[in-house]
């Protein structure tokens, strides 16, 4: 069993120190809703412009915005900070991290606490409960259970999405913002159906990486609509496996990294 | 005794990318740890130094679990470092110079009752091991000042009470006086110097200043290049590069002759002379003379020794 107590520490240590800066608190607060809101005004824009978006009407679409904003915004509250061992690593203060007798992972997300991001978890949860209610979803209880359950899958896939991207920076210092293209890209690609992209994009990062797992199969599924890719039904259900994988997956690329560390001089 | 520290063939080899042509890169490999060997016992207080980038922090990193080694296979504590990192952890010190491992918003109070949980100590012994370093190390008129303010000296202070409050049974330092004032660099030996006398932690220190090493180490291991070029007393060093003892005499009025062999120097009133074996006749004979007014011995500098040693192109 693992002693969650050194952890329950570490984090009170962080809400401490987050005190001494109330006032910088306070506005990254508010760019955060605004960032999220911007989001989904983006998605809302394009139904100004069409009727429909990939064959799905406004509020089914409005569902995939929902799911994908929710399970992203979990995740990056969650796990975002990991996105500082770029700093992390290129300075070497990962070492003090290293010579504490606690996991590394969890130290380094305990290392900043982001609760400003609280306020994208709040208003992605909103987006999808307007979503699922406007959307006249014939609500059985598998529906039920999968709308519970697909953002937390979700959140649990980009969660190990962090991960691997920001591992990379154990081999290349330098990474500059590759890791974004599948953090933030992949939270972009989500919040659309992904029958409006085309060709060999779509199969890499809806079924090669996983992405049609976190929105749109789960959305499908809740909709009781029959994929235009011609999928069976029950593949939203697969979204919490797919999240296993990849948080498995994600397990080992960091086990792997952080032996390839390389420190600083002295 | 029992080995705290064993070492064989330890090695870690770094790729860097050298530019060869406009575009094109060459991977190169570099060993900044080739080989070392080590074996420390419990209690011991070992010295290991060497030039900028001779190997001695990257040491210290692979028997903390910081680095896993390219080569070779360490065991501190008995346990492997890198595969048994959080284990070891419990049971090692670790302060480096150059970082801190405090919170830099809270002040020591809060630094050192965040460490009692997450070292999971109990209570009472935290206290008693808090109660000696604040005595020793006079932390107590900052103890409530946020890490930030906190000068160098006050808190390096408070890195080396951080290191020591779970009772580790090794404690590496990496340049624990670097950028410190003469004062505070007192302080830190002093109290270092007390710790290592009570017997029961192992200290192994890397440092530039060797002021550090005269006063705390009786062994010395001395890195180059990633190998070691010497390992034993700080005597033994002296006598194997030949290094010797002075002696400087005051004298009322020159003498013509110098009344012994090798003179250093000589300004008429003050000689030095270098000392081979034993000191005690070469005094005897000089306290004959007349003129004497003064007479000092120096002890070898062991600056002088290391700088030798470092600049010497393919050391033993």
């Amino acid at each position: 069993m693992v002693d969650l107590r050194p952890y329950a520490a570490l984090f009170r240590g962080q809400a401490r120190s987050l005190t001494s800066y109330r006032a910088s608190f306070a506005l990254e607060l508010s760019t955060n809703v605004f960032a999220t809101v911007m989001d989904v005004l983006t998605v809302l824009v394009l139904f100004r412009i069409s009727r429909t978006l990939g064959s799905f009407t406004f509020h089914e679409a409005l569902l995939m915005v929902g799911l994908s904003s929710c399970a992203f915004a979990t995740a990056d509250l969650a796990v975002g900070n990991i996105e500082r061992i770029k700093l992390y690593v290129r300075t070497g203060l990962l070492d003090a991290v290293l010579i504490r007798p606690l996991g590394a992972l969890p130290q380094l997300l305990l290392m900043d606490l982001p609760l400003r991001k609280l306020s994208r978890c709040v208003f992605g949860t909103g987006v999808l409960v307007v979503a699922a209610v406007t959307a006249g979803i014939d609500w059985t209880p598998g529906r039920v259970l999968l709308v519970v359950i697909a953002p937390l899958a979700g959140a649990v896939f980009f969660s190990a999405i962090f991960v691997v991207s920001a591992t990379v920076s154990f081999w290349w210092v330098e990474t500059g913002e590759i890791g974004s293209a599948f953090t933030y890209g992949g939270r972009d690609f989500t919040s659309y159906p992904i029958t409006v992209y085309g060709g060999w994009f779509r199969r890499l990062f809806a079924y090669g990486m996983g992405f049609a797992f976190v929105a749109y199969y789960p959305a499908l599924a809740i909709l009781g609509r029959a994929d235009p890719l011609g999928l069976p039904g029950w593949v939203g259900y697969a979204a919490p496996s797919v999240a296993v994988v990849a948080a498995v997956t994600a397990g080992a690329v960091w086990r792997v990294g952080i032996r390839h560390y390389r420190s600083t001089g002295s | 005794m029992t080995v705290v520290i064993a070492a064989h063939g330890l090695r870690k080899e770094f790729t860097v990318r050298v530019k060869a042509g406009r575009l094109r890169r060459e991977k190169r490999v570099v060993a900044a740890v080739d080989g070392v060997d080590l074996r420390v016992e419990r209690g011991e207080m070992l010295g290991y130094i060497g030039p900028n980038g001779a190997g001695k922090s990257t040491t210290l990193k692979m028997l903390t679990g910081i680095l896993t080694p390219s080569a070779g296979e360490a065991r501190v504590c008995g346990l492997v470092p890198v595969p048994q990192r959080t284990r070891l952890a419990r049971r090692i010190g670790v302060v480096f110079g150059q970082r801190s491992q405090l919170w830099w918003d809270l002040p020591l109070r809060d630094s050192f009752d965040l460490l009692r949980h997450i070292y999971r100590v109990p209570a009472a012994e935290h206290a008693v091991r808090l109660a000696r370093c604040r005595g020793l190390l006079d932390l107590d008129e900052f103890m409530d000042t946020p890490v930030r303010q906190l000068s160098l000296g006050q808190r390096m202070r408070g890195e080396l009470t951080a290191a020591l409050l779970h009772g580790p049974e090794v404690l590496f330092l990496d340049e624990p006086t670097i950028g410190l004032d003469v004062v505070s660099k007192q302080a830190v030996r002093s109290f270092l110097a007390e710790l290592g006398a009570s017997g029961d932690v192992t200290l192994v220190l890397t440092t530039h200043d060797l002021a550090d090493i005269e006063r705390l180490c009786q062994r010395l291991v001395v890195i180059d290049h990633g190998r070691v070029v010497h390992d034993g007393s700080i005597e033994a060093l002296h006598a194997r590069y030949g290094s010797r003892r002075r002696v400087v005499v005051d004298l009322d009025e020159p003498v013509g002759e110098p009344p012994e062999g090798a003179v250093v120097e000589s300004d008429g009133r003050r000689l030095v002379f270098t000392v081979d074996g034993p000191v005690a006749p070469v005094i005897a004979r000089l306290a004959a003379l007349p003129a004497l007014r003064d007479l000092t011995i120096v002890e070898p500098d062991i600056e002088d020794v290391v700088t030798r040693l470092y600049l010497s192109p393919d050391a033993p």
